[in-house]
């Protein structure tokens, strides 16, 4: 068999799951892109409330702003767990790390309905405040901004720990105690060694909970309780209950944009194959 | 850079994990502007001596003198001990300059007054020129230079190494044992040093100390340690040597007479020792250099004969294994220029050796 036979029989491999990545998934995206330039009218009609409509620049606002503090709460709790998971005995981090790991397993939709009964008005954490005389009237903790970002951060920790955990992993602990040896206490030894070597892995978690916070559906609309709208809950408004086609596909076409240039931007500053675990 | 050493003590220093004790009672000095090695297989405890001198290991029980001054609980950053770790630990994000300023940067010196000492530490391991290079752009040897640099920069009490030649090839290896031993020189400092490589250590050290399964066994200058070693331990493990066992029958003024089967061998008794009791075991360790392979008329205080049992050409000379009667398989050496024999298996050949060339040595403790 020669060389370009061979490698015709390896596209035929593989060629049913291009098929298939083609019918299912690129299809339908150009589809939408080709809506949202047609529907109700063809032109930039639908591109143009990006800058007349306050409400489309409002979802925008919003969703940016949640995306954006959820990303910097993940980035620090999730910091702070890889930090000790990175330096516990091996025996202590498989337990650490099964910790980190068993919430991703259960449903969102468990997740989030866990946060309203804990956070409503009769909630178990206003319940303990009021009692406890901490507060007299009970907080609002859910159904606005802050009880999204709590379910959200807590959707994202693990996925802000595991770029970190692994880059932090690479960092040789005999560094930590040559600084020390030279005279760097505890504090200097991590501001000046174990941070910029873990810095790498810090941006690409942030890239990745960003990305992933963006197009949060199932939490938002659940905790937000319908009165903070990010950009998938509005897409979703638009397309099933307003029907303006046009509108929902122009905003899920700003969205797939806007995660490409996120990405584009950061593959220029770190190696995204390392982030998403291809490639040695 | 002066030329002040620090000296350093330990005393009873212990060190347990659990059940099992790592280092076992180890007293110790280095005296100042010394440069001793801790040498011993992997486990004796050497590495855990270390460790406990710069300040990562608390010791179970003992202490750490640094001029008779007590720094057991010192964290190892109020030490001022400049290290050399294993695989060097320079920090990758640093240039090289960066990771040789480290010290003073954390000690608050000014720029001009780190820049100044930079230079002089870079220039003393000769890597002037390689200021703006990255760890991983330079070689192993020049990545060694810069740690020593960088555990000198600051004008340590004490230089400790923990293996700092045992990743560098053969004979890079050996351009930088004679490096650092002129370095050693240079800067006048007490260094203390570990290692497993003996041949390391008996080219570098003004004294070696010996550990095994965590005790002291022997300590002093290479030479005294190879030609009067104390146990079967540091006999083996400092260089090769052969093992006869057998009983005193006689023993008389310094020399005497032990008895292996049917075999007698004269064996000088030295200096200082005590002498042995007619009927008391004695092992002698008999180094291979120091049995000669003996030509028909050529005579010594002990002449055995045996057969070659195997042999190995290793350029300057030949290695024998040779089958005697009553002391088992011996090791000889036997040069290879104007060898008075040509090496072959099954070859009958006479062995000798004079009356002062084994040491008595003791078995060693269980």
């Amino acid at each position: 068999m020669n060389g370009m036979a061979q490698q015709r029989g390896w596209w035929l491999l593989i060629a049913p799951a291009f098929l298939l990545m083609v019918a299912f998934y690129v299809a339908p995206i150009l589809q939408v892109l080709a809506i949202s330039f047609t529907e109700p009218e063809l032109g930039f009609g639908n591109y143009e409330r990006l800058f007349t409509n306050m409400s489309v620049q409002r979802v925008i606002i919003t969703t940016l702003r949640i995306c954006a503090i959820t990303t910097v709460l993940a980035l620090i709790l999730g910091y702070a767990l890889s930090y000790t998971i990175a330096l516990a005995a091996p025996r202590a981090q498989v337990w650490w790390l099964m910790t980190v790991l068993v919430p991703l397993w259960i449903s969102v939709l468990v997740r989030a309905f866990a946060w309203v009964t804990l956070l409503r008005r009769q909630g178990l954490v206003n319940t303990w405040l009021t009692s406890a005389g901490i507060v007299e009237q009970p907080l609002e903790l859910v159904w606005n901004e802050f009880g999204i970002i709590v379910g959200m951060v807590h959707y994202m920790v693990p996925f802000a720990v595991l770029p970190m955990l692994s880059s932090m992993r690479e960092i040789d602990p005999r560094l930590l105690a040559a600084a020390r040896g030279m005279g760097a206490g505890r504090g200097l030894a991590f501001r000046s060694i174990f941070l910029p070597l873990s810095l790498p892995g810090v941006i690409a978690a942030g890239v990745l909970v960003f990305i992933f916070s963006l197009g949060f559906y199932i939490t938002p609309a659940i905790l937000g309780g319908g009165k903070t709208l990010m950009v998938a809950e509005w897409i979703g408004l638009q397309i099933l209950d307003l029907i303006r086609w046009g509108l929902g596909t122009m905003m899920a076409t700003m969205l797939v944009v806007a995660i490409l240039v996120t990405l584009a931007v950061f593959s220029r500053v770190l190696d995204l194959r390392r982030l998403f675990g291809s490639g040695a | 850079m002066s030329t002040s050493g620090h000296a350093l003590a330990l005393d009873g220093l212990t060190k347990r994990y659990g059940s099992f004790t790592a280092v076992d009672n180890v007293s110790l000095r280095v005296e100042s502007g010394e440069f001793l090695t801790l040498l011993g297989p992997s486990g004796s405890g050497k590495t855990t001596i270390l460790m406990a001198v710069a300040g990562f290991v608390a010791p179970s029980a003992g202490t750490v003198l640094l001029d008779g001054r007590d720094i057991t609980p010192l964290p190892p950053e109020k030490r001022d001990f400049g290290m050399v770790f294993q695989g060097y630990a320079l920090f990758p994000h640093m240039n090289v300059a960066e990771n040789v300023g480290f010290p003073l940067r954390v000690r608050g010196l000014s720029r001009a007054d780190r820049d100044a000492k930079v230079r002089a530490a870079l220039d003393l391991v000769q890597l002037g020129q390689f200021t703006d290079r990255l760890p991983k752009q330079l070689s192993g040897g020049q990545q060694q230079r810069v740690a020593l640099a960088r555990a000198l920069v600051f004008d340590p009490n004490l230089l400790l190494l923990d293996e700092p030649l045992s990743a560098l090839d053969k004979k890079l290896r050996a351009e930088l044992q004679e490096e650092l031993k002129a370095l050693h020189q240079r800067v006048g400092r007490t260094f203390l040093n570990v290692t497993h490589d003996q041949e390391e250590a008996l080219s570098l050290s003004d004294r070696i100390a010996i550990l095994n399964h965590g005790k002291l066994i022997q300590a002093g200058a290479p030479a005294a340690l190879y030609e009067r070693p104390a146990t079967r331990f540091v006999a083996d493990f400092l260089g090769k040597s052969n093992f006869l066992s057998g009983t005193v029958s006689e023993a008389s003024g310094a020399m005497m007479v032990v008895a292996a089967g049917a075999t007698r061998i004269t064996q000088a008794l030295p200096e200082g020792a005590a002498r042995p009791a007619p009927g008391a075991s004695v092992l002698l360790s008999l180094r291979p250099e120091k049995i000669a392979v003996l030509g028909e008329q050529d005579s010594a205080d002990n002449v055995v004969t045996g057969t070659i049992a195997g042999w190995s050409y290793l350029g300057a000379g030949y290695s024998l294994r040779v089958a005697v009667p009553d002391l088992g398989e011996i090791r000889a050496v036997l040069s290879a220029w104007r060898a008075p024999i040509a090496p072959r298996d099954g070859l009958a050949i006479r062995l000798g050796w004079s009356a002062d060339a084994a040491v008595p040595v003791a078995e060693d403790a269980a």
